[in-house]
């Protein structure tokens, strides 16, 4: 029929250049279209002021501060726990009924939308616990909400690490536990690092859980506690767009805020991949 | 002679009715072996047999494989392996192992070395000597001593077969395990390596897994052939392969199969 072997070979590779180049250039055009909008009103007041007027003028340093101190705070809490789960999960459990069972929970937690994972820190952190709304609340959520996702990637760089490394360390009399901690987790660093970017993302971008438990719609002073209430950098974009005082005039403002979210996921990227990288060249062939 | 018939009168590795299921499988099929203290003993036979298998019953490294089940008795040194209390990790320490493919862990030569006696808790001050004494023992020191910090993985492969060995020889074990060691090497490092383990026969009992004939008859006092799980001829090694007692033997030395 048809089509020779060359002819269809050179179909699929063009269909598979063009998805290529679309999805680059949508995120190029983002990107581009958002440091074009938003890169004037960039300027050391706008990144270290407070906002003034209903946010009409001013900066947004506390929202800065805010997304910093959640990125901190989730991460605090997720990143031992989903590691050691992960660790749990792939060197001891075993493959019984129930670690089946939590493989999947876990599957569909990191399929869950994140305002029901707002909705349950509201309910078990904010109310049953009585933190009320603050940093507290909103990077206990955050951390509920990407610690799947670090245990799923942290699962995947385990079961890479060459089974050579475990086999050659327990022959040596090592027990499995030291095994694990001074040979398999070096080895993993590096994959692991990679899942944590991910959830960075996420954490800095995520606006409905801290809606619900915590970030404040205008509050132009530094939170002096992790008891406080917060201004975070997505939810004053939402704010600056939908319900601003003024969104016409806070254009420029929202873009601004649009760039440096960006850049602050960006930057924390970099770190990380400068983190791997280093870890990896300890690992180096 | 009169020494190897008084070390089998008091073998240092003593293996009864060895019996070793992979699920419902039969791997190891009512194995019984006396291995004498200070000698080389060589396991052949063809892919699949079992040989590696039963290397990997003296350290227990078959615990690691889901539904693997062992029957019978290894003894090392009068004590039964797999009876109860029975440490594990102690044995593993006892017993080394040194695998197919060379596999240092991604570190420098020397904390390749230096990995297992730290661990086991080694005294800082000492801890120079016993890398330095391995890496001799194991002969790669004159080719690693000034490179000690530069990454293992930048040996090649029979440099890092021997490296392998030395890390094993830091820990002191007693018997050394060899599951074809060679495999993945070339000719010289190959020879290197069987001259080497001739060496450190003084010191240790050493089992080795062969799929090479001419290396068992060389550097080996004993040999075992294995064939489908069973255990069909053992003795010395110049016998098995100069007048082999059962015919498959036979076959497979002189290559009729195999």
């Amino acid at each position: 029929m048809g089509l020779n072997a060359r002819t269809s070979e050179k179909i699929a590779f063009a269909l598979l250049r063009l998805a290529t180049l679309m999805v680059a250039g949508f995120v190029l055009f983002i990107l581009a279209y958002i440091v074009y909008n938003g890169y004037s009103v960039i300027s050391i007041e706008f990144l270290t002021e407070m906002p003034r007027r209903m946010m009409t003028q001013g900066g947004i340093y506390p929202a800065i501060v805010g997304t910093l101190t959640l990125i901190l705070g989730s991460m605090v809490v997720a990143l031992p726990m989903g590691i050691l789960a992960a660790i749990y999960l792939n060197e001891y459990a075993g493959e019984t009924r129930t670690t089946w069972l939590i493989e999947m929970a876990i599957n569909n937690l990191a399929g869950t939308p994140s305002v029901v994972f707002g909705l349950f820190g509201l309910a078990l952190f904010v109310k049953y616990f009585g933190f009320g709304p603050s940093i507290l609340s909103a990077s206990l959520t955050l951390s509920l909400l990407i610690i799947p996702v670090i245990i799923r990637s942290s699962q995947e760089a385990l079961i890479t690490v060459p089974k050579e490394y475990r086999e050659s360390s327990l022959a040596l009399g090592i027990s499995k536990w030291q095994t694990i901690r001074h040979v398999v987790l070096p080895a993993a660093i590096p994959g692991i690092v990679t899942g944590s970017i991910l959830s960075i993302g996420r954490v800095a971008g995520e606006t409905a859980p801290i809606l619900l438990t915590g970030a404040a719609y205008y509050l132009p002073r530094l939170p002096d506690s992790i008891y406080s209430q917060f201004m975070a950098l997505p939810y004053h974009l939402f704010v600056l767009a939908t319900a601003g005082t003024n969104i016409a005039q806070t254009r420029p403002l929202q873009y601004g805020t649009a760039l440096v979210l960006l850049m602050i996921v960006l930057g924390l990227n970099l770190i990380a991949v400068l983190i791997r990288r280093h870890y990896r060249q300890k690992l180096k062939i | 002679m009169t020494e190897a018939v008084q070390n089998v009168a008091l073998p240092q590795i003593k293996v009864e009715n060895l019996n070793l299921w992979y699920g419902e499988k039969q791997a190891l099929n009512n194995i019984s072996m006396h291995i004498p203290k200070n000698s080389v003993t060589a396991l052949i036979g063809p892919s699949g047999c079992g040989k590696s298998t039963f290397i990997r019953c003296f350290n227990r490294m078959n615990d690691l494989i889901k539904n693997c089940r062992v029957e019978g008795k290894i003894s090392i040194e009068g004590k039964d392996i797999y009876g109860t209390g029975v440490d594990v990790v102690d044995l593993r320490k006892r017993v080394g192992m040194v695998f197919q493919k060379p596999n240092p862990f991604p570190m420098s030569i020397y904390d390749n070395i230096a990995y297992g006696p730290r661990i086991h808790g080694i005294t800082k001050k000492d801890l120079d000597g016993v890398v330095e004494g391995a890496l001799r023992s194991a002969a790669i020191w004159d080719e690693t001593s000034d490179r000690l910090k530069s990454p293992a993985l930048s040996l090649s492969g029979g440099q890092q077969q021997r490296l392998c060995i030395a890390r094993t020889l830091a820990v002191k074990p007693e018997i050394i395990l060899f599951d074809e060691p060679c495999s993945a090497l070339d000719p010289i490092s190959t020879s290197r390596i069987e001259e080497l383990i001739i060496n450190l026969k003084k010191d240790y009992t050493i089992v080795i897994v062969t799929h090479n004939m001419q290396q068992a008859a060389r550097i080996s006092d004993y040999t075992g052939f294995f064939l489908m799980g069973e255990l069909i001829e053992f003795g010395q090694t110049r016998q098995i392969f100069q007048n082999p007692m059962e015919q498959s033997t036979e076959d497979y030395i002189t290559g009729r199969f195999g």
